[in-house]
């Protein structure tokens, strides 16, 4: 599923720099390549010479940011020329101290998730460099947001039997392959990835030059966070119905302005609508917007959603973050609350909490040794259930108070906070932490046949054409 | 509870800790666990459990004394490997995992941790310039005891054991239920003692003239007569438990009033939070066999692995042991580390570490049907150590209502 809600940094390791930028043009020349290894000390001088040239309290956050990303200190393990300076990954944590201490302004990352989380990896790994240069840059100031289409009404866990159609039809002039309101809507990158026909460095590498031609998309899409607000939207849609259903997918970047995209917003059990419908009616996407090359999409969309789940694991929190904070808050405000048994439970859960926040750390210190295990998926399980349980027994601690619900209105938040309302609402919102990102169910699978070995199921839908699966 | 061990400077709270294994430690895990697999196969457990020793002499011999892990809490100047609790903690991954029969938990960690706290002890002393000429004298004198003694155990040469009921917990005061009169001669019974059947020295809180000590005994000294061990029949088939009786019996000062309070207190605070990672290396055996059995085992055409229904318990396990491992090295690292934040650490480890302990054990017995329930497999013997170990140096609950206070989460008030 595609709901995405957990504060979340791109998480693909740097393959490596891509060849430097172009001179002329490009939004992202600023970046100095670097003369050699990068440290940290090279990375602080470099900070310095940024807030030098760039002083916050000075500086509109949107040019502040768009200078930082120019500075390779945006995420600085991406290629230089694209935000980064092929460094450390690790490294990236000096630079943030550093821009924190000076009272710089973040890119809001929780805002933006779905850009850094899942389609920035993606489009470093699979983008052509035109892609790249074009949509990077403001993917990461926040300039434009990113939206996930991939879960749909009909497939869920089963995400490879999705049914959105993409039909490629051919340019009928090779020469004006786009109109001059494509030109504009794509930033000029469709056009000039079809002059070069460039491959990106790490992705499609049987893939022919030029890209013309567009494809009509029909379809719909669900559980999409941010849509209603999104410029782009990664989406995976069924180029050959005849092929079985993993090979038959194809990968686009699908531009949310088109006039067939239509976005419903999707209320929850909360009373609010987090999530979108969307509708995709004769959706005209160009060649030059696809992802990996035609049937591929699968396999690139298993890098958006290895990302996804990394995003949600590890890293450092203090101690009592989160929902057990809350609940131990309350029970320290509240003697009049507290009952023997609800003491018992709450330690307990307590413990489970400190817990999973060492397993958390645990893993955080393993990616920052290069050593990323399998305990990432662990996490997002971990944490759905301590959600769910924790809450489940605040609601029951407030008794008389936890019979009400603070507000029932249809509202769109722009960012869902686990922990901003009352009780009623973490303990119905926590509901979808088991279900969203991937089911608990499924996550079980996965860890049982991928971690352990065990044997998969028996089953009859892998080599079917597509077509003739039932639905 | 807060005392530092004597060797490493105290570190601030919460949250720093070094939560994965160093090469070093990955070295010393590959060395125990050889020995182990050629030595301590679950069939020799058996057998021994079956023999009625009190623990395997030849494996102690090879495991604590030639591979030097005996001393690894101890400091090179004191004589011993000068390592620390992430070592140890290695070691009782290992030891955990074979279920082996050896008093590494007592000896080497709980009696040798509080002999470290008696001679550490003596250096506060010997700072403390407010303390009397005499009681000065009396403390030195107990600390040559003590270094004596720890010198015998680090070298794995002889075999301590403190002697409180294993299920003693850090952080709550239990009784003590032994006298010392003023030569030293020791009174008193203590019930559930582990491995004091395979103890040389027995460590004995004993209420003395000036208040609380803790006394050396020597099982194979002249006066034996005044000492009985009586054995009694342990649901865990490889630690042994004795009732000691005292009469009158013997023994030598290694700490006196407030040092031995202190040292109890720290040895079972580092004995519980190391207990964690003999838990966390027994519940990974039991998953290991599990996923291995249930890969070969057929039934209706196939693997029973391949059922959502077994394969979701084993991954739920698995899912069990992350944060398990993460807790069990969040303990081992603060009390190595002199971390004041030990006391919650090793709670959290215990509480949390000793269910999935016993947790993998039903598990495992249950998903292996039929041969699981046989005395012939080895899963009894894990089922019953982790059901023991789920007693010893505490219950998660017991663990729990000590987190309770330490935490600010108080229980309801009448």
């Amino acid at each position: 599923m595609s709901a995405k809600n957990t504060a979340v940094e791109a998480a693909e390791p740097s393959p490596g720099p891509i060849a430097a930028a172009e001179p002329s043009g490009s939004p992202a020349d600023g970046a100095e390549p670097p003369p050699g290894p990068i440290d940290a000390a090279e990375l602080r001088r470099r900070v310095a010479q940024l807030l030098a040239a760039y002083d916050p309290a000075t500086t509109a956050r949107a040019d502040f940011l768009r200078a930082q990303f120019d500075a390779g200190l945006a995420w600085v393990h991406y290629p230089a020329g694209l935000g980064g300076l092929g460094a450390p990954r690790a490294l990236q944590g000096v630079v943030t101290a550093e821009l924190d201490a000076a009272g710089a302004p973040d890119n809001d990352p929780r805002r933006i998730g779905i850009g850094l989380g899942m389609a920035a990896p993606t489009i470093l790994r699979y983008g052509t460099k035109d892609q790249q240069r074009r949509l990077l840059r403001p993917l990461w100031t926040g300039d434009e947001v990113w939206c996930q289409l991939f879960s749909e009404p009909g497939a869920g866990s089963d995400l490879a039997a999705l049914a959105t159609r993409a039909v490629y039809v051919p340019a009928a002039h090779p020469s004006e392959g786009h109109s001059a309101d494509d030109a504009e809507r794509a930033g000029g990158f469709g056009a000039t990835a079809r002059e070069r026909g460039e491959p990106g460095e790490h992705g499609e590498p049987g893939e022919e030059a030029p890209r013309s031609g567009e494809w009509v998309i029909d379809g719909q899409k669900v559980w999409t966070s941010s849509a209603h607000v999104a410029r782009w939207g990664i989406l995976i849609a069924r180029t050959d119905p005849d092929l079985p259903k993993h090979r038959g997918i194809s990968y686009f970047i699908c531009d949310m302005t088109d006039p067939g995209v239509e976005v419903r917003p999707l209320r929850q059990i909360t009373g609010e609508a987090e999530f979108n419908e969307v509708f995709l009616t004769g959706v005209r996407i160009p060649d030059s917007h696809r992802l990996g090359a035609p049937g591929e999409g699968w396999r690139v969309a298993q890098t958006t959603l290895m990302n996804e789940r990394v995003a949600i694991g590890g890293g450092s929190v203090p101690r009592e973050h989160g929902m057990i904070g809350v609940a131990a808050r309350t029970w320290r405000e509240r003697p009049d609350l507290r009952t023997h048994d609800l003491h018992q439970r709450l330690l307990r859960l307590w413990v489970e909490a400190e817990a999973a926040r060492y397993a958390g750390e645990r893993l955080g210190q393993q990616l920052a040794i290069g050593q990323p295990g399998p305990e990432g998926s662990a996490m997002k399980l971990a944490f759905a259930r301590l959600h769910q349980e924790v809450s489940g027994l605040e609601v029951e601690l407030l008794g008389d108070e936890g019979l009400t619900y603070d507000d029932w209105t249809m509202r769109r938040p722009e960012l869902v906070d686990f922990t901003g309302r009352e009780a009623g609402y973490r303990y119905l919102r926590a509901k979808g932490n088991s279900i969203e990102g991937g089911t608990s169910e499924v996550l079980l699978n996965i860890i049982a046949e991928r971690v352990l070995g065990l044997p998969p199921e028996p089953r009859t839908d892998k080599d079917a054409a597509w077509k003739d699966l039932p639905r | 509870m807060t005392h530092q061990a004597p060797t490493q400077p105290p570190q601030e709270g919460a949250g720093s800790a070094h939560l994965l294994y160093s090469e070093q430690e990955e070295d010393l895990r590959a060395a125990v666990r050889a020995l182990l697999a050629d030595r301590c196969p679950p069939e020799t457990v058996l057998a021994h459990a079956e023999g009625g020793r009190a623990y395997d002499t030849a494996l102690w011999q090879a495991l604590g004394a030639e591979m030097g892990t005996a001393g690894l809490l101890v400091p090179e100047q004191l004589g011993g490997a000068g390592g620390s609790a992430r070592e140890a903690a290695v070691v009782l991954e290992e030891l955990g995992r074979a279920v082996s029969p050896v008093p590494y938990l007592t000896s080497a960690v709980i009696a040798t941790q509080a002999l470290l706290s008696c001679v550490g002890a003596m250096a506060d002393a010997n700072t403390d310039s407010g303390e009397q000429p005499r009681a000065a004298a009396e403390t030195a004198a107990d600390a040559e005891v003590a270094v004596e003694l720890l010198a015998a155990l680090a070298s794995g040469e002889r075999v301590g054991v403190l002697a409180v009921p294993l299920s003693s917990a850090p952080g709550s005061a239990s009784a003590v239920t032994v006298r010392a009169d003023a030569h030293a001669a020791l009174t008193g019974q203590i019930a559930g003692v582990a491995d004091a059947l395979a103890a040389d020295v027995l460590l004995v809180p004993a209420d003395g003239p000036d208040g609380v000590g803790l006394y050396a005994v020597e099982t194979s000294a002249p006066k034996a007569a005044r000492l009985r061990l009586d054995p009694s029949t342990p649901l865990d088939l490889t630690r042994t438990l004795a009732r000691i009786s005292l009469d009158a019996m013997s023994a030598r000062r290694v700490a006196g009033p407030g040092g031995a309070e202190a040292a109890i207190a720290r040895a079972l605070l580092t004995g519980a939070g190391l207990l964690a990672s003999e838990q966390l290396g027994l519940a990974e055996w039991c998953l290991t066999q599990t996923v291995r059995y249930t890969k070969e085992r057929h039934q209706f055409g196939r693997p029973v692995g391949s059922f959502q229904a077994l394969k979701h318990r084993m991954a739920a396990l698995w899912l069990d042991l992350v944060s398990a491992r993460a807790a069990a090295r969040a303990a081992a690292d603060a009390l190595a580390t002199g971390d004041r934040d030990a006391p919650v650490a090793v709670a959290v480890a215990q509480a949390h570490t000793a269910r999935v302990a016993v947790r993998a054990a039903q598990e495992c017995v249950q998903l292996h049907g039929g041969i699981g329930m046989t005395w012939e497999h080895p899963a009894h013997l894990y089922l019953k150590r982790a059901k023991s170990d789920e007693i010893a140096l505490g219950t998660p609950g017991r663990h729990q209502e000590v987190l309770a206070r330490l935490i600010d989460l108080p229980a309801p008030t009448g």
